[in-house]
């Protein structure tokens, strides 16, 4: 048996966050009735032309400054010429010779912790096809125009993975990089991020690439790592058996867990693409490029080192709560509220994300902009531990009434249940002295130097109070009392 | 009443004005006009009686009000390449027989606003792809002065309906000549203005790089006026001018005394018929007397000019004409069995011999591997072509020489000789393919038939061509001469 090394490079479709399409004014809106939201541009009507929403340009430099690439002040867009239904005008205009962004590269860090340098050969603007819809027409094709022209930014990278979990990795950087510039929505579900892998395997230590397939429009991870898996594991079997990759363009059909080839898009494979003469080249001046520099939000990277460092957090947890925007401004919120980002971290990750992972949530901006649990809310709870108003434990069932919506506020919460922490020993020491006369036994064996026994006494002090006596102030007073 | 169509517009801005007669009137006159003469000619593909009278009423109670627009109550007619908003626009083609545009272009829009009146969509080449006007599907176009003469093309409906009076002035569209050479062949004046002057939205394209909107008129003054109407910034088009339009009817009038106007050497070569060189030459001495100072430049790359043109013209057509595929809008084969069918014979029924040709033309020459050798290649004779003008912009102020090697030729004479139709465009296509502004005028006649004279100017300066035309039409009547329909 040999040992094969695997090859994979990605093309990373991203839809770009805008209101209108890239060259028209219809609405980007996913969902909508099929062609309701394609206007004469995206139909392709006669006499038509194309103008470049400009918002486009900021999304695809921000990417790029993002992963450290040269940004073209030129680039030109150019006609792909193939026939097919949901491709209204006949040809994509995308950029060919002169993409906006070129080189680049991202660290991707591995289970094993190690970090990966992935390198981005290139990102260009496209527009979008439509959708052909071969089921429900009895032989016919039903056509949806709307998605034709939604703005794309394709991100293709080297042939630098070397394994699907690399791959993956890669994947959910450019995911997490796309949705934290605000590039893109990155909602997989509705297509926002679409994978093309390129697998080849060669023998391990030999230079030459093996024949690639390209496997098409992987739309999550989990996909595309059985997607490669799988043509890896077919690739190796048909080398192993004598036979030859063919290059071809596979689907990876996730019913069947298995990749097969497609029916060809075009019947000839040349596009003849030349330069699209109904816009002119692209121009973007250093000033542009330093002006959206300047709005660009912190990247990952930055913001899980600055959480290690002014929270005093640990790697893994920083990465956590760096995982979205929104779930980290979430928790800079708690900390600074509730002054303490040990705790805060803690309670985000353990209760917080705990409490969204049974109801199936996403710390995304919109999941945790709709739960009721503000972050706001959450600082004041953790400011009532500090401060010694409640314990843990009662904070944990304030927690839970401030998830459910039955409460917002958590001091008036904590004040009309009654929740505040006795650390009265005026009013704690007769409980305490009371416990102590009803546990003669226990309080011999306790002066006699069984120390251990403490938390029994503290038991049965909360118990009688409902856990809202200060734990620290009960010991304090059994301690006085027993040993006095 | 009855030689209303032998004035100008300004002659009519002036008769209205007055109250000579009305909107309605002129326009009645036009539509009866064409009533019964175009059968013989078959300029329009559509005639819109009813909306036009309509229109023309209204533009008469505007002046009445004293609100009208400049061109208020003036009656011309659309290429039939130019969407009109709820008109059929065919672009001369069987595949948009059935296409009622949904807006309107925005040149027909600026116009509007100027208060014209459409009479109507003119014939024309098959989009726009022709030099002589029978390769439209609604038939050929008879030039008026001849009937066994063809009118020049592509924009031939619109030159023949204003030579024969049918109009009192048109659009056309120019992507090698097709605006300047119909007006030559029919005596009338057409002006292609520089590239991005006139927006390309609503122009149905054929060479998206080339083509360019612009007046076809009875003189100078006239397509001053048009121009002044259609000219400026269009966001919608991305290869429009954003600068400021001047005054071009204030520009006409001014003196051409110290012009330096350049005759082009290779534009007078052996291929030139002699009655055009007395012609164009004698129109010359006309300007040198009246001031302009004459001299001789070269344009070295002429020759390379329509080899150039036969490769990136078909390349943007190929895949313009793409969308064009039976499965949006114009026409659907009957019964396809699958997609391709439905590709292929739609495509194969819809469009035309001429269309078909150079859409496989521009398809090869953009496959791989032929790339580099055609198109690459003919994008760099462009820039040798545009360097050949900018130098030749350094010594003159405009270049003059002949619209086409002929007058206008027998219909049929060239339909089986491509090159030999081709060649019709040798003085006129290299000024798009460096989008320039350039002008045809009725500088002579030769058995009978009219004779163009061309001059090329510097990018944006249509109203410097304006006015030496205007000059010209000052000191000749060229322009005013129109062929008996005995009516």
């Amino acid at each position: 048996m040999q040992d094969w090394e695997i090859v994979i490079g990605l093309e990373i479709h991203t839809q770009l966050k805008t209101k209108s399409k890239i060259f028209s004014g219809a609405s980007t809106d996913f969902g909508a009735a099929p062609n309701t939201q394609a206007c004469a541009i995206d139909l392709g009507f006669p006499g038509v032309l194309p103008t470049v929403n400009t918002r486009v340009y900021e999304k695809a430099v921000a990417f790029g400054l993002g992963i450290g690439a040269t940004i073209n002040l030129t680039s030109v867009f150019d006609r792909k010429n193939y026939f097919y239904p949901d491709s209204p005008k006949g040809y994509q205009i995308t950029q060919l010779e002169t993409p906006i962004v070129v080189g680049g590269s991202v660290d991707v860090v591995l289970k094993d912790g190690s970090v990966k340098t992935i390198q981005v050969t290139r990102a260009h603007l496209e527009e979008d096809a439509g959708k052909s819809m071969h089921e429900d027409y009895h032989g016919q094709t039903g056509i949806d125009l709307n998605r034709a022209g939604t703005p794309l930014l394709e991100i293709v990278s080297e042939p630098d993975m070397r394994s699907a979990e690399e791959a993956v990795a890669y994947a959910r950087y450019i995911h997490q990089l796309v949705t934290y510039l605000g590039v893109s929505d990155g909602d997989m579900s509705q297509g926002s991020l679409r994978c093309d892998a390129n697998v080849s395997i060669r023998p391990m230590g030999t230079e030459a690439l093996g024949t690639r397939t390209e496997t098409k429009n992987v739309n999550s991870f989990r996909f595309l790592e059985r997607a490669i898996n799988y043509e890896v594991e077919r690739q190796i079997a048909v080398l192993e058996s004598g036979g030859r990759i063919r290059q071809e363009t596979r689907l990876y059909d996730s019913d069947k867990d298995e990749t097969r080839p497609m029916r060809s898009k075009e019947t000839a494979t040349d596009y003849r693409y030349f330069p699209e003469p109904d816009l002119l080249p692209v121009h973007i001046t250093q000033d542009y490029i330093d002006a959206v520099r300047q709005q660009m939000p912190e990247l990952p990277a930055a913001k899980i080192q600055r959480f290690v460092r002014d929270y005093a957090l640990n790697e893994a947890d920083a990465q956590v709560l760096a995982s979205t925007v929104a779930l980290a401004d979430y928790f800079e919120t708690v900390a600074r509220v509730g002054g303490d980002g040990k705790l805060a971290a803690n309670w985000v990750r353990v209760e917080l994300l705990g409490q969204m992972n049974r109801e199936s949530l996403t710390p995304s901006a919109e999941s945790l902009g709709a739960i009721s649990l503000s972050a706001n809310a959450l600082g004041m709870l953790l400011a009532r531990i500090k401060d010694g108003t409640i314990s843990g434990k009662i904070a944990k069932t304030v927690f839970a009434a401030l998830w459910h919506g039955e409460a917002t506020d958590p001091d008036t919460y904590i004040a009309t249940q009654g929740l505040t922490q006795v650390s009265n020993s005026d009013e704690l020491a007769p409980i305490v002295d009371g416990v102590i006369a009803n546990n003669p036994q226990q309080a011999a064996q306790y002066r006699e130097g069984k120390t251990k026994l403490m938390g029994f006494f503290v038991g049965q002090v909360m118990q009688q109070t409902a856990g809202k006596a200060n734990p620290q102030q009960v010991s304090e007073l059994v301690q006085q009392r027993l040993l006095d | 009443m009855s030689d209303l169509h032998h004035k100008t517009i300004s002659q009519l801005l002036r008769d209205l004005d007055n109250k000579a007669f009305s909107s309605v009137e002129l326009t009645a006159h036009y539509l009866d006009r064409i009533e019964r003469l175009d059968p013989a000619i078959n300029s329009y593909i559509t005639v819109l009686r009813e909306p036009a009278l309509a229109r023309a009423a209204a533009m008469d109670v505007a002046r009445q009000k004293g609100t009208h627009p400049p061109l208020a109550g003036i009656p011309i007619a659309h290429k039939d390449i130019i969407c009109t908003q709820g008109v059929r626009t065919s672009a001369g083609s069987r595949m948009l027989d059935n296409f009622i545009a949904p807006y309107n272009a925005t040149l027909v829009e600026q116009l509007n606003d100027a208060g014209v009146v459409t009479l109507g969509k003119t014939n024309m080449d098959e989009f726009a792809m022709g030099s002589s006007n029978e390769n439209s599907y609604y038939g050929p176009v008879n030039n008026p002065w001849r009937a066994d003469r063809v009118p020049g093309g592509s924009s031939g409906g619109s030159a023949a309906s204003l030579a024969a009076g049918l109009c009192t002035a048109a659009t056309g569209t120019d992507t090698g000549g097709s605006i300047r050479q119909p007006a030559a062949f029919c005596g009338i004046t057409g002006l292609k203005p520089t590239y991005g002057r006139v927006s390309r939205w609503g122009v149905i394209a054929y060479a998206s790089s080339l083509d360019q909107a612009g007046p076809m008129a009875q003189t100078a003054e006239d397509a001053a006026h048009l121009l002044q109407a259609m000219a400026g910034f269009d966001h919608r088009d991305s290869t429009s001018i954003n600068q400021p339009v001047p005054d071009y009817l204030a520009q006409i009038n001014g003196s051409i005394k110290g012009l330096k106007i350049g005759i082009c050497t290779e534009y007078f070569d052996a291929g030139l018929d002699d009655d055009i060189r007395t012609a164009v030459m004698a129109a010359a001495k006309t300007l040198e007397s009246m001031g302009a100072i004459l001299s001789e430049v070269s344009l070295p790359n002429t020759q390379h000019a329509i080899p150039a043109y036969y490769v990136i013209a078909p390349a943007e057509c190929s895949s313009n004409l793409s969308r064009y595929d039976g499965v949006r809008f114009g026409y659907r084969c009957a019964d396809p069995e699958s997609i391709e069918d439905l590709y292929k014979r739609s495509r194969s029924e819809g469009f035309g011999r001429e269309v078909k040709s150079r859409i496989m033309v521009g398809t090869f020459a953009l496959s791989a591997g032929y790339y580099e050798a055609y198109y690459r290649k003919a994008q760099q004779i462009r820039r040798l072509i545009s360097r050949d003008f900018s130098q030749a912009f350094d010594q003159v102020d405009y270049i003059l020489g002949p619209t086409t090697p002929s007058t206008a030729f027998k219909l049929g004479e060239k339909v089986d000789d491509q090159v030999a139709m081709y060649l019709q465009d040798i003085y006129t296509i290299a000024v798009n393919l460096a989008g320039l502004p350039a002008i045809s005028i009725p500088a002579g006649q030769s058995q009978g038939l009219p004779i163009g004279l061309q001059l090329i100017g510097r990018h944006l300066d249509e109203g410097g061509l304006l006015k030496v035309a205007h000059n010209f039409q000052q000191a000749s009547d060229w322009h005013a001469q129109r062929p008996d329909d005995g009516q």
